[in-house]
């Protein structure tokens, strides 16, 4: 009789008090292991590898607008230097040609942005020019989203964006590295 | 009237902390939900540079990694100072990408094969031209999906 009463003494549930605690340190270890995906970036899209060169003698000049980035991070747009902070707004311009101006571009599907830099840019200046040229295109589809079907380009459907994308195609050419600078 | 106050004169009782756990439990299995573990140590240093048209890379397993920069000090007396490529978790040269790639590839099944992305995480430092020998061996390797890597620009 001792005996059962005994056992009826102990408890028989585990103490779930520290249950917390074991939780909570897990879920520091995690806290600090964790990275949250700050995974993001420019997307691009290579052209396929071909051996020949492209011809572009077949492209009008007035189409074409061509960006050098040198050595020295400097910036020449069509022949003139110019600085990072008139980029997009100068593209944006030469895309859209409001104004019907014979040495711009005839329309924004025929607008070509050819990029051109050396061995010797800094990756940093080079993904600021591109990132600018890429900042004129997205507004000018988001102006026509806007006045198409007033939203942005990103709320768009699937099929207005086709429309968007087909009048304003995305069209960045690169060119070959020169390598007059030095690299790292 | 009275009546209401004579309850709230009483001791309130103390709150019950039974399900503390659960919601720990709750904040724990998110935690482990959205942690990404590395799966290599990165020997190069990488800061990646700013911008404003970012987009994001979904579907990480479709992702590979490309990273270049300055080997990191302790492992400079082997690689060098100048930049370098890391595929993996070992430095490498512009020869070892189309089997990297192909490595990545194997392991997705068929139908995704298609939206596999290269993200190239540069050191704003870095000269481009290895990043346009890199570039160039991509499009040899036929992957054409590339996401420049980089953080967005805080005004």
């Amino acid at each position: 009789m001792a005996k059962k009463s005994a056992r009826d003494r102990m408890s028989n549930e585990v103490n779930a008090g520290s249950m917390a605690d074991i939780a909570f340190l897990l879920l520091i270890f995690f806290l600090v292991t964790t990275t949250i995906a700050e995974d993001k970036g420019i997307l691009a899209k290579l052209p396929p590898w071909s051996e020949d060169e492209p011809d572009i003698t077949k492209l009008k000049k007035r189409n074409v607008y061509s960006v050098l980035v040198n050595a020295d991070d400097q910036l020449l747009v069509r022949g003139e230097l110019t600085s990072i902070e008139n980029l997009k707004d100068d593209t944006k311009v030469f895309i859209n040609n409001p104004d019907d101006r014979p040495d711009m571009a005839e329309a924004p599907t025929k607008a070509i942005v050819s990029l051109k830099h050396d061995r010797g840019t800094k990756y940093n200046t080079y993904l600021n020019v591109y990132n600018e040229l890429q900042a004129a295109y997205s507004e000018l589809r988001n102006d026509l989203a806007e006045r198409k079907y007033g939203k942005l380009y990103e709320y768009c459907d699937r099929e207005q964006r086709k429309t968007i994308r087909n009048a304003i195609p995305l069209i960045i050419s690169e060119a070959e590295p020169s390598s007059f600078g030095e690299e790292n | 009237m009275a009546k209401f106050a004579r309850k709230r004169g009483k001791d309130s009782p103390a709150i019950s902390t039974a399900s503390l756990p659960d919601i720990i439990f709750m904040l724990l299995f998110f935690f482990m939900v959205v942690t990404v573990m590395r799966d290599a140590t990165i020997m190069v240093d990488v800061v990646t540079p700013k911008a404003t048209e970012l987009d994001k890379l979904e579907k990480k397993s479709l992702v590979n990694y490309i990273y270049v920069g300055k080997p990191k000090e302790k492992y400079q007396t082997k690689a060098g100072t100048n930049a370098r490529m890391q595929l993996g978790d070992k430095f490498a040269t512009l020869s070892d990408i189309p089997l990297f790639l192909e490595k990545h590839r194997t392991k997705i099944n068929e139908g995704q094969r298609g939206g596999i992305k290269t993200s190239l995480r540069v050191d704003e430092d870095v000269t481009m031209g290895i990043v346009s020998d890199i570039k160039t061996a991509l499009r040899k390797a036929g992957q054409l999906l590339i996401n420049y890597s980089a953080k967005p620009k805080t005004e």
